[in-house]
């Protein structure tokens, strides 16, 4: 605790906190968004097409304008919010939990199950990993839990990497052979010894994956294999603006710049959580 | 050729054959292969002939044996959909990615590299204060985002590039700084950490008491040392900007690999999909094999001790 509070303490804390506050914007936007959204986002009205920002139609004003089916930009925007942060927030669990369970035990376990994970966490690494990424949804099939899995169980590699280099530095620290002689057995030592031991850098390598999950989700969705339509997605949504950037501009802006802002504001949040937590990691 | 190389070539090797076996697990995970290789609406009888003519009926240990054996005479195999060699298909969108990832690289080392020793060299002031925003914005820009922004502004608004197609020589430029753009800024941050490092050291105060200017100091001595980092990332960015052309590629409708991969998961071309995916793979460990025997070249001390670090 006494680390959490001298990180907000800590100078820097104060240039995040606009960030940080941003974070926290998105994510009651994805959580009330069916109370935020002006209009349901899937409505479609065919009179009221292409609309610019700020227009009126039968007595609504689109602030944000409409799309080429009509539908209010404003409300999609603000639903497209969830699949961001949901997909993110999930695969990073999944991820997270895979990996780090891996690297935990090729650490401690050490020989043959220790060479086979780290030789498999190689060659995850050495395939482009949006590549992978595309093949595998391609294979099984867009959608919300697709994506979730297949971004799940190709990101783990990260965590694994540091988990395992983590419990190597731990493995041989006198309370873990305590623990050991007092009786503990290995998923009890493990979880309740070591993992809290080098829980910190893992949180770290987590939020810095986080961004990078919001901005596969994006792009996937951008190439059609990610969330479907009719659900609102920032990344499908600025594909179909890509078509309209001579006549509607507004309809790839306003998702892009949410999409930007987010990223940015986890990248940020991020980097402050490594140089706090890890201070080996400014200097690298 | 030392020990250290030698391992490491092992270990490349032993990343080709884990990728391709990857790939072989993926295309099976939807159950039945075939189901992925035939043009949508084909009858049970078409299925049943294919599935026999691509042996996907065979044990899995022998389909296994085959396709690794056959990517091993560097056969790709015979597109379904386009019932050409796959080999044809992919190699005439070449040099096009290669086109688009050399400009964007050379756009991400040239911008990123100054901009890292720049924010490193003159740290605390004002150039810092006006370039890591740069760096920042770089690093969180989804790529089609900055090609949109970059065709609405260059293309339909000033009219000057084209915003799609690859037709005339300036097509190349957008989507090579919308590509290279993320490249950029981990090229500037891993400079300006390198370079850090450097100055801190005590040869940096001793040729600079020897009355040496700065540019000479940094140029010749500085990045000479701290290139190691810089060529390990170079490796990783130019296997990324390939990755990373998927989605740049649909943003421009520039005629790439890219481009290619996506239109034949739409045109459920899986054995298209596979070899690109097969192919960018390689590179990427190719790729980083490269730089590993390149830091011997830079640093003397790898090559005599074996192993950075």
């Amino acid at each position: 605790m006494s680390r959490i509070r001298a990180a907000l303490s800590a100078p820097g804390t104060l240039a995040i906190a606009p960030f940080a506050l941003l974070l926290l914007v998105f994510t009651l936007m994805a959580l009330l968004a069916p109370v935020l959204a002006p209009l349901d986002p899937a409505r479609q009205s065919l009179l009221a097409r292409l609309r610019p920002p700020g227009s009126m139609a039968g007595g609504i004003t689109f602030w944000l304008g409409t799309d080429e089916l009509g539908r209010d930009l404003l409300s999609r925007v603000i639903h497209g919010a969830r699949a961001s942060l949901a997909v993110a927030l999930l695969s990073v669990i999944v991820s997270g939990i895979l990996g780090t369970a891996l690297g935990v035990l090729a650490g401690y376990r050490r020989g043959w199950v220790e060479v086979a994970i780290m030789r498999a966490v190689d060659v995850m690494l050495s395939i482009p990993a949006i590549l992978l990424a595309i093949i595998t949804v391609a294979v099984l099939g867009p959608g919300f839990l697709n994506l979730v899995l297949v971004l799940g169980f190709t990101r783990w590699p990260r965590y694994t990497r540091v988990a395992y280099a983590q419990t190597l530095g731990q493995a041989g620290l006198p309370y873990v052979t305590a623990a050991r002689l007092a009786g503990a057995r290995m998923p009890r030592l493990l979880l309740r010894h070591i993992l809290p031991n080098i829980a910190a850098p893992l949180v770290v390598v987590a939020t810095l994956e986080f961004g990078l999950m919001i901005l596969f989700e994006a792009g996937l969705s951008f190439l059609g294999l990610g969330i479907q339509p009719p659900t609102p997605s920032w990344g499908s949504i600025m594909s179909t603006g890509r078509n309209y950037v001579g006549t509607a501009w507004w309809i790839a802006t306003f998702p892009g710049i949410c999409l930007f802002l987010l990223v940015l504001s986890v990248n940020i949040c991020g980097d402050h959580l490594r140089d706090r937590f890890d201070p080996r990691a400014t200097i690298r | 050729m030392s020990r250290y190389l030698l391992g490491r070539a092992a270990q490349s090797v032993l990343a080709v054959f884990g990728v391709m076996t990857i790939v072989f697990v993926i295309m099976r995970l939807s159950g039945d292969p075939t189901l992925l290789l035939v043009p949508e609406g084909a009858t049970r009888e078409q299925i049943d002939a294919l599935r026999a003519q691509l042996g996907f009926d065979r044990p899995i240990a022998v389909q296994y044996a085959d396709y690794l054996w056959t990517l091993g005479r560097l056969d790709l195999g015979q597109s379904v959909v386009q019932r050409l060699p796959v080999w044809r298909i992919v190699g005439e969108r070449i040099p096009y990615t290669a086109w688009l990832a050399s400009t964007a690289l050379a756009f991400s080392v040239g911008i990123g590299i100054p901009v890292g020793v720049a924010t490193a060299v003159w740290r605390g002031t004002l150039v810092e204060r006006a370039l890591m925003p740069l760096v920042l914005v770089g690093q969180s820009m989804p790529t089609f985002w900055s090609g949109i922004l970059l065709i609405m502004l260059f293309g339909v608004g000033l009219g000057w590039l084209p915003t799609s197609g690859a037709d005339d020589w300036r097509a190349v430029i957008m989507p090579a700084v919308a590509l290279g753009g993320l490249s950029m800024a981990t090229f500037a941050r891993i400079t300006r950490t390198a370079v850090m490092e450097e100055l801190g050291k005590d040869y940096v105060r001793a040729i600079r008491a020897k009355g040496v200017a700065q540019p000479v100091v940094v140029i010749r001595h500085v990045l000479r040392n701290g290139a190691v980092p810089i060529v390990t990332i170079a490796a990783l960015e130019i296997a990324n900007l390939l990755a990373g052309a998927v989605i740049v590629e649909t943003v421009f409708a520039w005629p790439g690999m890219g481009q290619l991969a996506v239109q034949s998961i739409q045109a459920r071309d899986f054995l298209v999909v596979q070899a690109i995916v097969l192919l960018v793979s390689v590179s990427y460990v190719l790729l980083n094999f490269a730089a590993d025997m390149l830091y011997g070249v830079i640093d003397p001390r790898i090559r005599l001790r074996g192993g950075p670090r």
